[in-house]
């Protein structure tokens, strides 16, 4: 047959269905400019009062050196946590996850897509707001850059997959309410403003901000290695989160 | 009959006494159907009657409480990648990004297909282009559906899941959709759609399944289900207040108002003939006569709310 509708199925190669899905995430969350502002509104301000002006009491008489790095941690928990639940929640309530669970792109590869995107908004933020402190006076040591990145990428992951699963099991209204609550608590015990409660490893793992916020700080504030369990808290958060939200999520 | 077909002589539908609950309610009670390739499946219900239950099995939604489905061979859940690429599927609402516009979200779905239809013609089509860049959002229900509908099509699919696929839409947009239904099947795409529009289903569907509070009331195709229903009524204005006696061997007959009979009952072409040579016996003065074939509407109808159409009124 040789209709204009003969079938002719088949699924586009998974590197294009990928770009295309990463494409319109960020193209939509640009589109949410008062979004984007918010995500970048909050850290700036805590950034430029607690880093400029003796708010609180720190630990250090370099308060940028303290928040900034706290600031930085805050903003990847802010984008890959916080904003992908609420986002996802929605998408799922407009019935888009479902539309999309009804195509080519696999439940795999909208993870992906989905982490990816927050990946790349985070790469923007951290630049934008290391900038802004350079410009401050933040003068940050360079000798550990590498592993200062690679504990955010273990954070990003693991925000992204306790986001998307929380998403999965709560209903919309409910994961906005979660997902701002958990950030507001974050914030305030996170080791942004103040320090974090000592609560050894198993805290780094309840307390996965302070626990990446720490890591910055040892590595941009000092030039020093991570501690050895705090890897280990982010590196569980990067394998526990997703591993669950590859299972549970669901397209309705 | 053993396992259900396998492979690539399968049908494009194979359901067997599919089960759907929710909770306590049975929403699909026990529901077996096929859909030969290449044709058009129409289920036929009331809201509420289990046609979308039925179809999110199909679309592998939902794993069914009891019995079995498969779609083109394949089983709807467990072989979920590699049967969507082949599938497309009309949500009955929503299921758009709505900040997204409507060139954006067809564009995005013909990527993810090997071998996509052309956005800008199906745009056309449907009568959408000049939507292409309004949000989703701020679309009407019915362009809503027709996109919908667009982004079912753009992957150029062996078969379509159409839920409720003109709701909303206006008479024009009713008709272009029929149109586009009809060129499917000619082009040998299989179609299951869900209606509760007897004109739809009588219009476009080979096969009609008509389902009543989760069960299949009735099957066959329009043809089948209207004759096989065996009642055409004969309607015949003559003297008023006949004594109806002798006609009524084998078949009901009443006055519906004062000198208007309706008779039903055998009404082959023998039966149509001892029916008016009674009225010449009786010596009535008959002014007018009418057959009526039921429509598919008076099968529903008749089927879906049990009250007997054609009965004594």
């Amino acid at each position: 047959m040789s209709g204009t509708f003969a079938p002719a199925p088949g699924r586009a190669p998974m590197r294009t269905i990928l770009g295309r899905q990463i494409r319109m995430e960020l193209l939509l969350t640009a589109r949410r400019g008062e979004a984007v502002v918010l995500a970048m509104g909050v850290p700036l301000l805590v950034m430029l009062g607690a880093g400029l002006f003796d708010v609180t009491n720190l630990p250090t008489d370099d308060r940028l050196g303290y928040v900034v790095p706290g600031v930085l941690a805050l903003t990847v928990m802010s984008t890959a946590f916080t904003g992908q639940a609420i986002t996802t929640g929605y998408e799922r309530s407009y019935g888009v996850l479902k539309r999309l669970g009804a195509s080519p792109l696999t439940r795999p590869g909208l993870l992906l897509a989905k982490t990816a995107a927050v990946l790349a908004q985070i790469v923007v933020q951290v630049l934008v707001l290391a900038l802004v402190g350079l410009a401050v006076g933040w003068r940050p040591e360079a000798g550990a850059l590498i592993p200062a990145l690679g504990v955010t990428v273990l954070a990003a992951a693991g925000y992204s997959g306790l986001a998307l699963l929380l998403a999965s099991v709560l209903k919309p209204e409910t994961t906005t309410g979660a997902a701002t609550l958990i950030y507001v608590v974050m914030l305030s015990i996170g080791g942004i403003m103040f320090s974090a409660p000592a609560l050894g490893a198993a805290g780094w793992f309840l307390l996965p901000l302070a626990a990446h916020a720490e890591a910055l700080r040892a590595t941009l504030m000092h030039g020093d290695a991570v501690p050895a369990g705090i890897w280990l808290a982010l590196a569980a958060w990067a394998i526990v989160w997703p591993a669950l939200a590859a299972r549970g999520f669901r397209w309705e | 009959m053993g396992g259900l077909m396998v492979g690539g002589d399968a049908a494009a539908v194979e359901v067997r006494d599919v089960v759907v609950r929710y909770g306590d309610t049975t929403a699909v009670g026990g529901v077996s159907l096929r859909l030969p390739r290449g044709r058009v499946l129409a289920l036929l219900g009331h809201n509420g009657a289990g046609k979308t239950s039925l179809l999110q099995v199909c679309e592998g939604f939902r794993r069914p409480d009891g019995g079995q489905a498969r779609v083109l061979g394949l089983d709807p859940v467990g072989d979920h990648d590699a049967l969507m690429p082949r599938l497309g599927i009309m949500l009955q609402s929503g299921g758009v990004y709505p900040w997204a516009t409507a060139g954006e979200i067809l564009r995005l779905f013909a990527s993810f297909a090997a071998n996509p239809l052309d956005t800008d013609m199906l745009l056309d089509r449907l009568g959408l282009r000049k939507f292409e860049r309004t949000r989703f959002r701020r679309l009407s229900g019915g362009e809503q559906q027709r996109l919908s509908l667009a982004v079912a099509l753009v992957g150029r699919p062996e078969l379509v899941f159409l839920d409720e696929p003109t709701a909303g839409m206006d008479t024009e947009a009713r008709h272009t959709t029929w149109q586009l239904i009809e060129e499917l099947r000619a082009d040998g795409v299989s179609v299951l759609l869900t209606t509760h529009l007897l004109d739809e289903a009588e219009r476009l569907a080979d096969d009609v399944v008509i389902m009543r509070a989760g069960l299949v009331a009735a099957t066959g195709t329009p043809a089948e289900l209207t004759s096989a229903a065996g009642i055409d009524v004969l309607e015949v204005r003559a003297d008023p207040g006949l004594d109806l006696t002798g006609l009524r061997a084998g078949r009901t007959v009443t006055e519906t108002s004062a000198g208007e009979y309706a008779i039903t009952g055998s009404l082959d072409t023998a039966g149509l003939a001892e029916v008016l040579a009674w009225f010449a016996r009786v010596g009535a003065d008959v002014t007018a006569v009418n057959t009526r074939r039921r429509t598919l509407e008076d099968v529903y109808l008749s089927l879906t709310t049990q009250t007997p159409v054609g009965a004594a009124q």
